[in-house]
C-alpha cells in the first residue's frame, strides 16, 4: 500500500530568511527519512541540500538534521504518513537547506 | 563564485578513506609534505568506514597459516585474472599492516591472547581478523583518523571534489577540485598525486557503497591517460539484504551471520538450491561471491525466488541465546527493524558491493603517467575476475602504505623545481570549473538514477549482447541530454553542480564497464555473459582501457603485463 508524508523542509542559504516548503513523498512503511529526501531531489527539487554519505549503514554519520524538533539521523528516522517538520542543525553553520558546516575547523578549506 | 584558491604540497592524496588515510600518512613519515583531500569529510565518506568484517591476513591467530596460502586462495578466488606481484603484496604485507594497526590501537578481536580470525568463504583456514559486533570497518577508519589528527603537518580539508588531473609536460602535476560549500574552485599543486577514491558502485541501483563510490578516481585517471584494466569485472554481494526494509544497518551485514552461524539460503520452496548451479553447500556455507550471486540470479530468473525478487536467508534453526552471543547488540538493532531471527527468515539478493578493476599501476603504484600513483580499490588486477572476501581492507592498507612511500620519493626527487616554474593553477582545467552558466538542462539526480537502473538492469551481474548494446545507447543518450557545460549560477553550496559533475565521471566510467563487457566475450567471475557461457581460455587476459582525444580504446593485454607498465 502506497502512503504519502508531507516533509515541511526549512530552506535557505546562510546569509537568506528561512523558508518553509513543503514535499509530499510516497513510502513505503520502514523507510527513512533520507529515503525520502533523495526522493525529493530525483523527482520534485534537484537544488534541495543535505549531507549523506553512506546511504543507509549509519556508518557515516553525516546526516544529523532535526525531525520534529529532535536530532536524528535521516537514515535511521522513519517517514510517517503526516506532516514532518525537517530543518538544519541549529547548534551549526548553515551551509544551504539542511546542510551544515559539521567539519572540524581545521578540516576546512579556510584554515588552509 | 569565480574566486579561486591555490594550495601546494609534496604529495596530493585524493580519497581519505583507509588507502588515502594510510597513504598520506607513509608519505609524511618519508619526509613529504602532504595534502589529503576528500569530497566528503575525512575518514567518514568512504567505503572503509562502512564494511563490517572482515580483514583477510596470515596471522596465523586461530590456525597455523602463512601468506603464501592466503596467496593460493586470492589467485583461486581471481579465476585466472590476477595480477600475481600485486596480489602477492596484499598477501604478503598484509600481515604488516594488520599488525601495525594493532599497535596503532584498532583492537582486532583477540581469542585467548591471539587474534581470532573466522574462516571467511573462499578461504582455506580461518583467516579473517575483525573487531567485534561488525565494527570493524569504523574501528578502521578511526584509528587511522586518530593518526592523522595526531600528525599535524599533514594537511587535511574535506569537501573538495576533485574534478580533474593537471599535466604539464607529461607528468602530472597537480588536481583542480570544487570547494563544494563556496561553489569555488580550488587548484592544488603537486609534485606526485595518489588516486584512493575508490570503487564504483555508485553506478547500480542497489549497491552496499557510499555516495562518494562514483568511479571518480577511474575517470581523472583515464582522462590524465592513464591505463584502466578489468573494467567488466564489478562484484556483486550474492545475498545484500533486500526485505524488509532494515534501516541502520549495511545492507551486507549477512554475511557474517551466515558463515559464524550457518544461515541457510533457500528458494520460494524453502529448498537450498545452490547444488543446481555446481556448488552444492553442505553445511559449509563457503561458496565464493560469484558462485553464490550465480545460484541466486539463476534461481530468481527460474521462477523460484523470494517475493521482492532473491532468496531466503534463514537462521530459524537457531535459539536467540546463539544469535545473540555471537552478534550480541545488533540482534536489539534488528528488532527495532521488526526482524526475529528465530521466527522468520529473510530476503536477499545480489548488491553491487566492490570493484575488481580499475587503474593499472606497477608493484610500485606507479600508473603510467609520470607523478600519478594509485592506491586502494581503485586500481586494478590484484583480484583478478572475483575478489576473495575479506582482501578489501588488506589491499587498501598495503597499497596505500606503498602509495604513500613511492610517491613521497618520487615528490622529493622532483621538488626541486624552482617554485614559478610550477604548475599555478591556471589553464584549461581550472577554467571548465570556473566557466559555468545557467540551469542545467535536465534534473542530473534524476539522471544519475536513470544511469543506475541501466547498469542494474543490463551491466549487472548477468549480461548479454543485446542487453549491453541497449545500455551503450543509453549511457550516450544521457550525455547527450546532460549538457557539455557544468551549470552553475548559485553563490554557495550548488547540489545540482555536483550531480552534473559526477554524472559526467559517472558516465565516462560506466562506458567503460559496458565497452568492456561487451569485448570479453566469455563468463569469468563476476562477469557472466549469458551468450557465452563458460570461461575460454583464450580470454586469460586483461582488457586495458585508454583514452585519446575523447575516445577510449580496448586492448588485451597479457597477465603480467602491470609489471612492465613503468619501464
Amino acid at each position: 500500500m502506497t502512503q504519502c508524508a508531507v516533509l515541511r523542509i526549512q530552506r535557505g542559504g546562510p546569509h537568506e530568511a528561512p523558508t518553509q516548503q513543503d514535499f509530499e513523498v510516497r513510502f513505503a512503511p520502514g523507510q527513512s527519512l533520507l529515503d525520502g529526501l533523495r526522493q525529493i531531489r530525483a523527482c520534485h527539487d534537484p537544488t534541495l541540500a543535505f549531507r549523506y554519505s553512506c546511504i543507509n549503514a549509519n556508518a557515516c554519520k553525516e546526516c544529523m538534521m532535526k525531525l520534529d524538533g529532535k536530532t536524528v539521523y535521516a537514515c535511521t528516522a522513519r517517514l510517517e504518513p503526516r506532516v514532518m517538520h525537517v530543518g538544519p542543525l541549529p547548534n551549526k553553520p548553515l551551509v544551504r537547506d539542511l546542510m551544515t558546516a559539521v567539519a572540524p575547523g581545521d578540516e576546512e578549506l579556510d584554515s588552509a | 563564485m569565480s574566486a579561486t584558491r591555490h594550495l601546494s604540497a609534496d604529495v596530493l592524496v585524493i580519497g581519505a578513506g583507509g588507502a588515502g588515510m594510510y597513504a598520506a600518512l607513509q608519505a609524511q613519515r618519508e619526509g613529504a609534505s602532504v595534502l589529503l583531500v576528500d569530497r566528503s569529510l575525512i575518514g567518514r565518506g568512504g567505503s572503509t568506514v562502512m564494511a563490517q568484517m572482515t580483514v583477510a591476513a596470515a596471522m596465523g591467530g586461530a590456525c597455523p597459516d602463512h601468506w603464501e596460502h592466503h596467496l593460493a586462495d586470492t589467485i583461486t578466488a581471481g579465476r585466472g585474472l590476477c595480477e600475481p606481484a600485486l596480489a602477492r603484496l596484499v598477501c604478503e604485507q598484509g600481515v604488516e599492516c594488520i599488525a601495525q594497526l594493532d599497535d596503532w590501537g584498532v583492537g582486532w578481536a583477540r581469542s585467548e591472547d591471539r587474534y581470532a580470525q573466522v574462516h571467511a568463504p573462499g578461504h582455506d583456514r580461518a583467516r579473517c581478523v575483525y573487531v567485534d559486533f561488525l565494527d570493524t570497518g569504523p574501528a578502521v577508519s578511526r584509528t587511522l583518523r586518530t593518526r592523522l589528527v595526531r600528525t599535524p603537518e599533514i594537511r587535511r580539508i574535506g569537501e573538495l571534489a576533485v574534478t580533474d588531473l593537471v599535466l604539464r609536460d607529461g607528468r602530472c602535476c597537480g588536481a583542480v577540485a570544487l570547494h563544494l560549500p563556496s561553489a569555488s574552485a580550488v587548484s592544488l599543486q603537486a609534485e606526485a598525486v595518489i588516486i584512493a577514491t575508490g570503487g564504483l558502485t555508485r553506478l547500480y541501483r542497489r549497491n552496499s557503497g557510499s555516495a562518494n563510490s562514483g568511479g571518480d578516481g577511474y575517470a581523472l585517471a583515464l582522462r590524465a591517460g592513464a591505463e584502466l584494466v578489468d573494467m567488466e569485472f564489478v562484484q556483486f554481494f550474492p545475498i545484500g539484504h533486500l526485505a524488509p526494509r532494515l534501516i541502520g544497518m549495511d545492507p551486507i551485514m549477512w554475511d557474517p551471520f551466515r558463515y559464524k552461524l550457518g544461515g541457510r539460503l533457500l528458494n520460494a520452496q524453502m529448498e537450498e538450491f545452490t547444488e543446481r548451479y555446481g556448488t552444492p553447500e553442505n553445511g559449509q556455507y563457503r561458496i565464493t561471491r560469484d558462485q553464490a550471486t550465480y545460484a541466486i540470479t539463476k534461481e530468481v530468473a527460474a521462477g523460484r525466488g523470494s517475493p521482492h525478487g532473491g532468496a531466503w536467508l534463514s537462521f530459524q534453526h537457531l535459539e536467540e541465546a546463539t544469535l545473540r552471543q555471537a552478534f550480541g547488540p545488533v540482534i536489539d538493532r534488528l528488532a527495532r527493524n521488526g526482524i526475529d531471527l528465530t521466527q522468520t527468515p529473510i530476503e536477499v539478493a545480489p548488491i553491487a558491493h566492490y570493484h575488481m578493476g580499475g587503474i593499472a599501476v606497477d608493484e610500485q603504484m606507479r600508473t603510467g603517467v609520470p607523478g600519478l600513483f594509485a592506491a586502494g580499490e581503485a586500481i586494478g588486477g590484484s583480484n583478478g575476475a572475483n575478489r576473495l572476501s575479506g582482501n578489501a581492507i588488506t589491499e587498501a592498507l598495503v597499497f596505500g602504505r606503498l602509495a604513500g612511500i613511492q610517491a613521497a620519493q618520487f615528490a622529493i626527487e622532483h621538488r626541486s623545481t624552482a617554485p614559478a616554474q610550477r604548475w599555478q593553477g591556471d589553464g584549461p582545467e581550472r577554467d571548465s570549473l570556473i566557466n559555468r552558466h545557467g540551469r542545467p538542462a535536465e534534473n542530473c539526480a534524476a539522471l544519475i538514477e536513470r544511469l543506475q537502473s541501466i547498469m542494474a538492469d543490463d551491466v549487472g551481474p548477468f549480461r548479454t549482447g543485446p542487453g549491453l548494446a541497449r545500455a551503450q545507447q543509453q549511457i550516450a543518450a544521457i550525455s547527450a541530454a546532460m549538457g557539455a557545460l557544468p551549470p552553475g549560477d548559485v553563490d554557495g553550496y550548488d547540489p545540482e553542480l555536483l550531480d552534473w559533475l559526477d554524472l559526467r565521471q559517472m558516465l565516462l566510467v560506466a562506458t567503460c564497464v559496458t565497452e568492456a563487457a561487451i569485448a570479453r566475450t566469455e563468463s569469468r567471475g563476476a562477469h557472466q555473459r549469458e551468450d557465452h557461457p563458460g570461461l575460454d581460455d583464450a580470454w586469460q587476459q586483461h582488457l586495458a582501457i585508454r583514452m585519446r582525444n575523447g575516445t577510449i580504446t580496448l586492448q588485451r593485454q597479457s597477465i603480467g603485463a602491470l609489471e612492465r607498465l613503468s619501464l
